[in-house]
């Protein structure tokens, strides 16, 4: 049982990376006209990544998902304003702490900022900066979680709070410092994967369809694309107070 | 040998400690605020140690694997030769590395017609929208997105304008569309970029944005090498917003002309 379910997973990670081996050999054969160096290398990884990629998300499958999203239905259900407030940042907080990507994405902006001398060029300062990226990013998914949930509850319209993050990093940018205005954009995007978009669609579709008046399309979906917005304004504040 | 297994160990280290909170989060407030007993704690034991490992051998995969291919392609298609140019001019002709542009564009579109979340998405859209907007051309309009979004984002790197300015525009449009828009799809055309952006293209093409910013003359990673994630989520709500108000007239018409 476990090993064809093993089996179907593997081949749907692989068809996951499908599409980009796709891309890349057509260009690399076709367009470029010469072969890659260190094929045996890619290889390798690529096929780490399928492995990684199918025992993540089977694990996912087995434990915090289900769980994730049954808890995001009893919140809703349960009608406690204050543990639903504080359920939704946390999730939103430690499922951006959790996201993979971030990890090593939020490490390479460090690294690449201690070579420019924008922060101290040592390991620790480098890794500091990490961490503090992540942080900052992951609080503020927390609060976007947190914000998104109130305007469910309270059925604001969806864009209200989206116009508003809008302006908010229209309004910010100028002041922020160079080298972070473009990680700050990305790392909303980065943030909100695997972990992430599952178990917050789950909570924004089972709060709207627990409540009464409430669409889980028009209301549920929504959560997502803000939390991948409001780290663009912490980010840029944090970048500030680094400066 | 010894080394590598060190290197693994201290892999996981940093990995248990990434997981940590969400599982207290998660089984905490399950246990003392639901107050519910986990129902299979040996399943979700199980399932755990599987996203460890899992994790482990994803990051490593993505050093190995992820992070070069993205910079390989960029430096590929950014050498002089390639480009049919006798050596680095200090300034850049744009429409040079119109097979940048092209490469991007592909694999956004790719990735994005082949993302298994958004085909689960675009099915329910299909249905809840009484079969007006149409699954498969929700995912066509979301994969033209990513594949503009993309393309504008490496054509951004290598002129070096900033990345605001494409974004703002973005927003801009966004907002008048909204106004218009059919309520039914707003929410979801929102997030359907963002969803779209997954735990493999988003490595993939952040270094294939860093190596372009790395390669092109004048630019450089720190400042010209991101943005290309922020596009990728950002101009598919637009192609998204534009289709369903396309679907939307058509529906209307075909209507009329049918009473």
């Amino acid at each position: 049982m476990i090993n064809k379910r093993f089996i179907k997973q593997l081949v749907s990670s692989f068809l996951d990376l499908a599409p980009i081996i796709v891309v890349v050999l057509i260009f690399q054969v076709l367009v470029i006209g010469k072969s890659i160096a260190d094929v045996d290398r890619l290889l390798l990884g690529l096929f780490f990544v399928v492995l990684g990629l199918c025992l993540f998300i089977q694990g996912l499958e087995l434990s915090l998902l289900p769980l994730g999203e049954a808890m995001a239905y009893d919140f809703a259900k349960k009608g406690n304003l204050f543990w639903l407030l504080a359920f939704a940042f946390c999730l939103g907080f430690s499922a951006a702490i959790a996201e993979p990507a971030l990890v090593s994405i939020a490490d390479k902006a460090a690294i690449n900022a201690s070579i420019k001398h924008v922060i101290e060029p040592t390991e620790i300062a480098s890794a500091r900066h990490a961490l503090g990226l992540r942080l900052t990013v992951a609080i503020s998914v927390g609060l976007a979680i947190l914000i998104g949930v109130l305007r469910i509850i309270k059925g604001w319209p969806v864009y209200y709070p989206i116009f508003c993050a809008y302006f908010g990093i229209a309004l910010i940018t100028p002041f922020a410092p160079q080298y972070i205005i473009g990680i700050a954009y990305d790392s909303g995007g980065i943030a909100t994967s695997t972990i992430t978009v599952p178990i917050v669609t789950a909570l924004g579709v089972g709060l709207a369809s627990a409540i009464k008046g409430r669409n889980p399309i028009t209301d549920g979906f929504g959560l997502v694309v803000f939390a991948s917005l409001m780290p663009i304004i912490f980010v840029m504040l944090y970048g500030i107070a680094y400066a | 040998m010894l080394e590598w297994f060190m290197h693994i160990m201290l892999k996981l280290q940093d990995v248990c400690i990434n997981i940590l909170p969400i599982a207290l989060v998660i089984i905490g407030f399950q246990c003392l605020v639901i107050r519910k007993a986990l129902v299979y704690p040996k399943k979700i034991f199980v399932g755990f140690i599987f996203v460890l490992v899992g994790i482990v051998f994803f990051l490593e995969g993505l050093e190995l694997a992820l992070f070069p291919l993205g910079s390989l392609m960029a430096f590929q298609l950014t050498t002089p030769e390639f480009l049919g140019v006798t050596a680095k001019l200090p300034i850049i002709i744009w429409q040079d590395y119109y097979w940048v542009y092209l490469f991007a564009a592909s694999l956004g579109f790719a990735t994005a017609l082949a993302e298994p979340t958004l085909l689960a998405i675009a099915i329910k859209v299909e249905h809840t929208s009484g079969g007006v907007i149409r699954a498969w051309g929700f995912r066509i309009s979301v994969a033209i997105g990513v594949a503009i979004g993309l393309a504008l984002g490496t054509f951004r790197i290598v002129t070096g304008i900033d990345l605001y300015i494409f974004i703002f525009l973005g927003y801009i449009i966004v907002i008048i569309q909204t106004l218009f828009a059919p309520k039914l799809i707003i929410a979801l055309a929102y997030d359907s970029g963002t969803i779209t952006t997954s735990m493999v293209t988003v490595p993939l093409v952040t270094s294939l944005g860093m190596g372009l910013a790395e390669a092109v003359p004048g630019r450089t990673p720190l400042i010209d090498g991101f943005g290309l994630i922020a596009f990728a989520s950002l101009y598919p709500i637009i192609t998204v917003l534009a289709y369903a108000q396309i679907a939307h007239w058509l529906g209307k018409r075909s209507h009329l002309s049918n009473t």
